[in-house]
């Protein structure tokens, strides 16, 4: 089978070789990290936003995105915007995970498609969103490796699962209604998978999968960015099991979900978020029996407590993790929800030593 | 084990893996517009509430892929398609098996598969309109994800002959894996069903033509499958649903031999095979292998017969007939057919007939259901039925349920229980006709039983039996990969530091699986139980006050299973090995060009029924009788042994008693199937001629490094060697003595008295050893005929003083048990003798014993012992396996570690 070449082979072949060798680590929560800034509604906007809108792209106030709030919108809680408000900090959170021992930092796109920048009237941002979150977790993984040469890092250009599901219906109701589709999702994953690949992104990740219908509309779209942009970055997959029912939102199986996706011959598949690691572990496993490429694991720091707090100390999840590693599940962990840096420090002393899971050997098209 | 690369994988919200050991998948046909006319009418007048009803029925039924078709004229086919898709999503019953979306427009299909989470398949592709359109259709299928049904269809035309079926499937097949890479395992041939009896001459083959292109295609593409719209065939017979599903239950019969693996069919409405009447079934067949001229005239005669407008009518006609029938027959009958309409007046009227209402369950319900797993697993029922068999089994459980407790009160055994058990048929599996079972049989002996039902993943397992405080878990699974799951149950009970006792059980699990692959993974106990007789008296055991007891049967298990595991690794100690090349080099040197072997005097099939008791009496080996009691010495001089004397003349005598009235009251019935066939040597396998046609026998060669006069053994050597042109034959033979033990056991454990059931048992299983025995004296001296004037004593014949061999597949000589299915395929052994072959690969009842029979004068009984990886290798190309798959068969005689 033709297919496109690597976009940056050179750093395709350090990762498949780091993969071989050991164990890699993923970095922690963002939003966690952002809450420590305890940024206000005027903090979210800097002075580009000032007015809760784009000063540099006044002109589309008409037209389907005008509504009676006009260009006017809280902007508190976009996070991703903060990529272009305040570089810095996120700069700054990249660098503290990348110092924790971070093999890879996803960047700050996890909300960067259209349909959910949409949500604060902001959608033309998705391409600038992508390409400046990849360019920050960039250049914060150069600095890195100027630091400890011999040791690359990698930038995942992170793809969220949007606000809304191709396979559920939001209306109880009405069981066949949808409020998206897999046309309208798959042009917003390439935009936002285009945006990545511009910034330098050296892997991209689809993670939080919570409907693998998203995910396959996602994977599409970033066929079609590979496609326009003539070649083609490492892809990791990354599912959600919502909670002890041991499925995903959309019901499926942690197998099940396997190989629905396995036809994008993922770089890994893995499973992310919602549960902590003593709840995930047996999905995991399930993915690690049949599996036939690498596979990752980065739960939250336990599952929310009453207060919306997470439980997981650094050291229990180290432990938990450490397991996982010694059981021959994973090739590469990190942390979701509720992880710091002092998570992923501990989590990478515990599988330091630990030898990566075998990848079955399997026949792949160069 | 990971799967390996080959097996299919699709998905709804659940796996589906087909792998070279599933049965045939039913695809549910019954939400298609151009196949049922009340789906049409359902989705034209715009009732989707009740469509989505029929695709649950279809999944209920056992449709284990879905089927959707809109393509109909006055329908908008993609709005229709994306429409019920979306609605069948939320419905989990519906949405866990993987959807097959079925248009003969792309745009529609398009659209489908765009509304699909799971792994589904595109009903259908083909050359129609060339490559360009077919390879474009097929690379968009690669990038949504989904498996295709490739119909033998080109630029010419629809395949209608043999020939035309192969080289379309065999150019498509070419195109999709070479020139864009799709995987062989993601491609499912549809060759065309066309119908028979039509009148037309030339449609009288189409069956056969369909059939014989299975065989071939499944032998080129083994990777991939071979599907169909089953109701084709029988298209000229509709209005007359009997004859159409018995057309339908032939013509599966024959080419699901053939390869057949997959199939668009009415989930829930396949008649079994055996179960036809036998007018029909023969008539039926004639026109679907095309056997006499005169065929369709034939069926139509009696087609008015079974026509009366539908299978609820058929159900009438027969009604009469079954409702006549003993209750215990009756209930059989509810069982094998699914029906449920009566299930508890015969229920009640069989509690009324027994002491213990548990008796119903133990007797008619569980031979009911006897019946049922040795015809599915015989491959003559289907899963739909065993889904519906399953269900009325539960509804007649049910219904004793209150009774049983109602004596357990009267019992006075209600004070409290004698221990709380978590019970679970693992994740993967869905097999719980058997856990059920122990579970019915533990609650009546006043166990707490909680029971998770099926497919239980093991943090639930184990999160309950936290929660509960149970004294034990039971863990059960019928299927190969459950063993796995079995073991990580144990390692989770291991690292979750569970104290308490494992319990393994159900049908493929063993102690020496036990012992090596689970026991060693969880530090407390595992425990095997063999059967649910053995589960009530280990669970007591296991709970006993006395903690003595429980430490003493924990350390004779680890005893037990220690011992297990040191017999095996010492099984073949480091032996240094050659090379297959050396082994080969190293083989027997016969003079051929001297020697004739000798022509059977009665070549092919014969079958020998009701074979007298007497005969096999005067040539049984006692010895193992003794044995199997734990009491060592040969017989007769075991008898007067000073030690064991007494009690092995007491235990005789008692046997004796019991082997009278086996042979006055005709307990058992014994029965044989020999055969014999032209033979030639191929390399180590022995190619035969069975009814024209060649069939393959492979056999592994020894290779340990022999002294230099000890050649390298193996079976084929013992047959003449096709370049010589010498004409050889080979014998096959698949006898039993113990059909109809079950009744007398029953009567046996009804009376409580396992010493004379157990008695009765180890007798049939000598009666079967000396069947063989005796068989091979007749052939030796009347059907193959080789030695007729032998004449050797008891003593001789069990010394083994004569010509020939007869080794058995799964034993020493050829130690690969899966050769006993093509053994049991020639002899048609099923049906000849009454012996089922499980799935893997055991024989029912368990009083049988099957092999070849080797003429040659130096034919010698030889242990092949461990095998190298060379050896794997080749033996897995010939019997077209993968590497893993050659590894797991043959894992007991591995001299290395597949792992490493």
């Amino acid at each position: 089978m033709t297919e496109l070449p690597y976009l940056h082979p050179d750093r395709a072949a350090r990762l498949h070789a780091a993969l071989a060798e050991r164990i890699l680590l993923l970095d922690g929560a963002m939003g966690t990290m952002l809450q420590g800034h305890a940024l206000d509604e005027a903090g979210y906007r800097g002075e580009r936003f000032a007015h809760g809108c784009d000063a540099q792209h006044p002109h589309e106030h008409t037209g389907e995105h005008a509504d009676a709030a006009g260009c006017h919108r809280d902007l508190k809680g976009d996070n991703d915007l903060l990529s272009l408000s305040h570089p810095g900090i996120i700069r700054d959170i990249h660098a503290a995970y990348l110092d924790a021992g971070a093999d890879m930092v996803e960047t700050n796109t996890f909300n960067s498609t259209a349909i959910s920048q949409a949500d604060y009237a902001l959608q033309h941002l998705v391409r600038e969103l992508n390409r400046e979150g990849a360019k920050l977790a960039r250049a914060a993984c150069a600095v890195a490796e100027a630091k400890t040469p011999g040791r690359p890092r990698f930038a995942i250009g992170t793809l969220g699962p949007t606000s809304r599901t191709a396979s559920l219906s939001p209306d109880v109701n009405n069981p066949g209604f949808r409020n998206v589709d897999f046309d309208e999702l798959e042009v917003t994953y390439a935009d936002a998978a285009g945006g990545l690949i511009e910034g330098g992104a050296d892997v991209l990740m689809v993670e939080t999968i919570f409907d693998t219908l998203n995910a396959k509309a996602a994977l599409a779209g970033i066929d079609d960015a590979f496609t326009a942009a003539g070649g083609r970055l490492p892809v990791m997959i990354s599912g959600t099991i919502t909670d002890r029912s041991g499925r995903t939102l959309s019901g499926q199986t942690a197998e099940a979900f396997w190989y629905s996706v396995a036809h994008a011959r993922p770089l890994s598949i893995g499973l992310n978020c919602a549960l902590g690691p003593s709840d995930l572990r047996q999905h995991v496993e399930a993915l690690s029996r049949v599996a036939g490429c690498a596979v990752s694991a980065h739960p939250n720091a336990g599952l929310p407590n009453a207060l919306g707090g997470y439980d997981e100390t650094p050291e229990s999840m180290a432990e938990a993790l450490g397991e996982f590693a010694r059981a021959g599940l994973v090739n590469i962990v990190g942390g979701c929800c509720g992880t710091t840096p002092a998570h992923i420090a501990a989590i990478a002393a515990a599988v330091k030593d630990v030898p990566p899971r075998a990848v079955a050997a399997r026949a792949e098209a160069a | 084990m990971t799967d390996p690369q080959h097996y299919t994988h699709l998905s709804g919200l659940e796996p589906l893996v087909i792998t070279p050991q599933s049965l045939f998948i039913n695809i549910g046909e019954r939400t298609n517009v151009t196949g049922s006319a009340r789906f049409k009418k359902l989705i034209k007048e715009d009732r989707y509430d009740e469509a989505v009803e029929v695709a649950r029925q279809q999944v209920e039924n056992g449709a284990q892929i879905l089927d959707v078709n809109m393509d109909e004229g006055l329908l908008d086919a993609e709005a229709a398609m994306v429409k019920f898709l979306r609605l069948i999503a939320a419905e989990p019953d519906i949405a866990k098996v993987p959807v097959m979306v079925d248009s003969s427009k792309w745009n529609v299909i398009e659209a489908g598969l765009k509304c699909l989470q799971g792994k589904g398949v595109v009903n259908s592709i083909s050359l129609k309109e060339g490559e360009e359109k077919f390879l474009a259709e097929a690379k968009k299928i690669l990038r949504y994800g989904a498996a295709a049904v490739v119909m033998a269809f080109d630029e010419h035309g629809q395949a209608d002959s043999v020939r035309q079926r192969i080289a379309i499937c065999e150019r498509s097949y070419q195109l999709l894996t070479e020139k864009i890479g799709f995987p062989p395992e993601d491609i499912i041939f549809d060759s065309n069903i066309f119908p028979i009896a039509t009148g037309i001459e030339a449609h009288a083959n189409n069956a056969v033509n369909f059939i014989e292109a299975c065989r071939e295609l499944k032998k080129r593409f083994p990777h991939s499958h071979l599907s169909g719209g089953v109701s084709n065939v029988s298209f000229s017979f509709r209005g007359n649903n009997p004859v159409r599903e018995a057309i339908h239950s032939v013509f599966l019969y024959h080419a699901i031999k053939a390869g057949m693996d997959m199939g668009i069919v009415n989930a829930g409405q396949i008649g079994i095979y055996d179960e036809l009447d036998p007018d029909l079934r023969e008539r039926v067949e004639d026109v679907v292998l095309n056997r006499r001229p005169d065929a369709t005239e034939r069926l139509m005669e009696i087609a008015g017969k079974y026509s009366r407008n539908g299978p609820q009518d058929k159900d009438d006609g027969n009604k009469l007939a079954w409702r006549e029938l003993p209750v215990a027959r009756r209930l059989e009958y509810a069982l094998v057919h699914g029906v449920d309409q009566f299930v508890t007046e015969d229920t009640e009227e069989a509690r009324q007939s027994v002491t213990r209402t548990l008796d119903v369950i133990e007797g008619p319900l569980m031979d009911g259901m006897n019946v049922v797993g040795d015809l599915f697993g015989a491959g003559k029922m289907f899963l739909p039925q065993v889904v519906k068999s399953a269900r009325v089994m539960k509804k007649a459980v049910a219904y004793l349920l209150p009774f049983m407790d109602e004596e357990k009160q009267k019992s006075g055994n209600t004070s409290r229980s004698n221990g709380k058990i978590v019970m679970a048929t693992v994740k993967g599996d869905v097999h719980d006709i058997g856990k059920n079972i122990v579970g019915v049989v533990l609650a009546c002996n006043n166990f707490e039983v909680v029971d998770l039902g099926v497919m239980v993943p093991a943090q639930k397992i184990l999160d309950t039996a936290i929660a509960e405080h149970a004294d034990m878990i039971g863990v059960s699974g019928l299927i190969t990969p459950s063993l796995e799951e079995m073991a990580n149950v144990a390692k989770e009970m291991q690292r979750r530091d569970f104290k308490i006792p494992l319990l393994i059980g159900g049908a493929t699990t063993s102690r020496t699986h036990t012992a090596i692959k689970i026991e060693p993974n969880y530090q407390t106990a595992c425990v095997w139980v063999k059967d649910a007789s053995r589960a009530v008296g280990v669970a007591q055991t296991l709970v006993s006050k006395e903690k003595q007891v429980v430490d003493d049967f924990f350390a004779k298990v680890r005893a037990d299973y220690a011992d297990v595991r040191e017999r095996y690794r010492n099984r073949g100690p480091a032996t240094r090995m050659v090379s297959l090349a050396k082994a080969r080099a190293n083989a027997p040197k016969f003079d051929w060009s001297g020697y004739t072997p000798p022509t059977p005097n009665k070549p092919g099939i014969t079958v020998l029924d009701d074979i007298p008791y007497t005969e096999l009496l005067q040539v049984t080996d006692w010895t193992p009788f003794f044995q199997a009691w734990e009491l060592h010495g040969h017989y007769p001089a075991i008898l007067s042994d000073q030690i064991v004397g007494a009690q092995a003349t007491e235990l005789f005598n008692d046997a004796r008693q019991i082997m009278d009235r086996i042979v006055k009251e005709k307990w058992l019935r014994a029965k044989a199937v020999i055969g014999f066939w032209p033979a030639q040597r191929i390399g180590d396998d022995v190619e035969i001629q069975a009814d024209g046609k060649p069939v393959m026998l492979h056999h592994l060669r020894q290779q340990a490094d022999k002294p230099a006069e000890r050649p390298n053994l193996c079976l084929a050597d013992f047959i003449a060697p096709k370049a010589t042109g010498v004409k050889d034959w080979i014998g096959g033979f698949a006898v039993t003595a113990g059909l109809g033990i079950e009744e007398h056991l029953e009567d046996f454990k009804r009376q409580n008295d396992d010493y004379s059931a157990i008695i009765l048992k180890a007798l049939a299983d000598r009666m079967a050893e000396a069947l063989a025995e005796w068989m091979h004296r007749e052939v030796r001296t009347k059907y193959w005929g080789f030695a007729p004037d032998e004449n050797l004593s008891n003593t001789d014949l069990i010394a083994e003083k004569w010509r020939g061999v007869r080794p058995a597949p799964g034993y020493p000589a050829c130690p690969d048990h899966t050769e006993k299915a093509t053994l049991f395929k020639l002899l048609d052994a099923t049906r000849n003798a009454d012996i089922q072959l499980t799935e893997g690969f055991s024989m029912y009842p368990a009083a049988a014993v099957s092999g070849w029979y080797f003429s040659h004068p130096e034919s010698q009984y030889f242990v092949v012992g461990k095998v190298n990886r060379d050896q794997v290798e080749d033996y897995a190309a010939r019997k077209g396996w993968t590497l893993a798959q050659a590894q797991r068969w043959l894992s007991a005689n591995l001299a290395y570690d597949p792992d490493e």
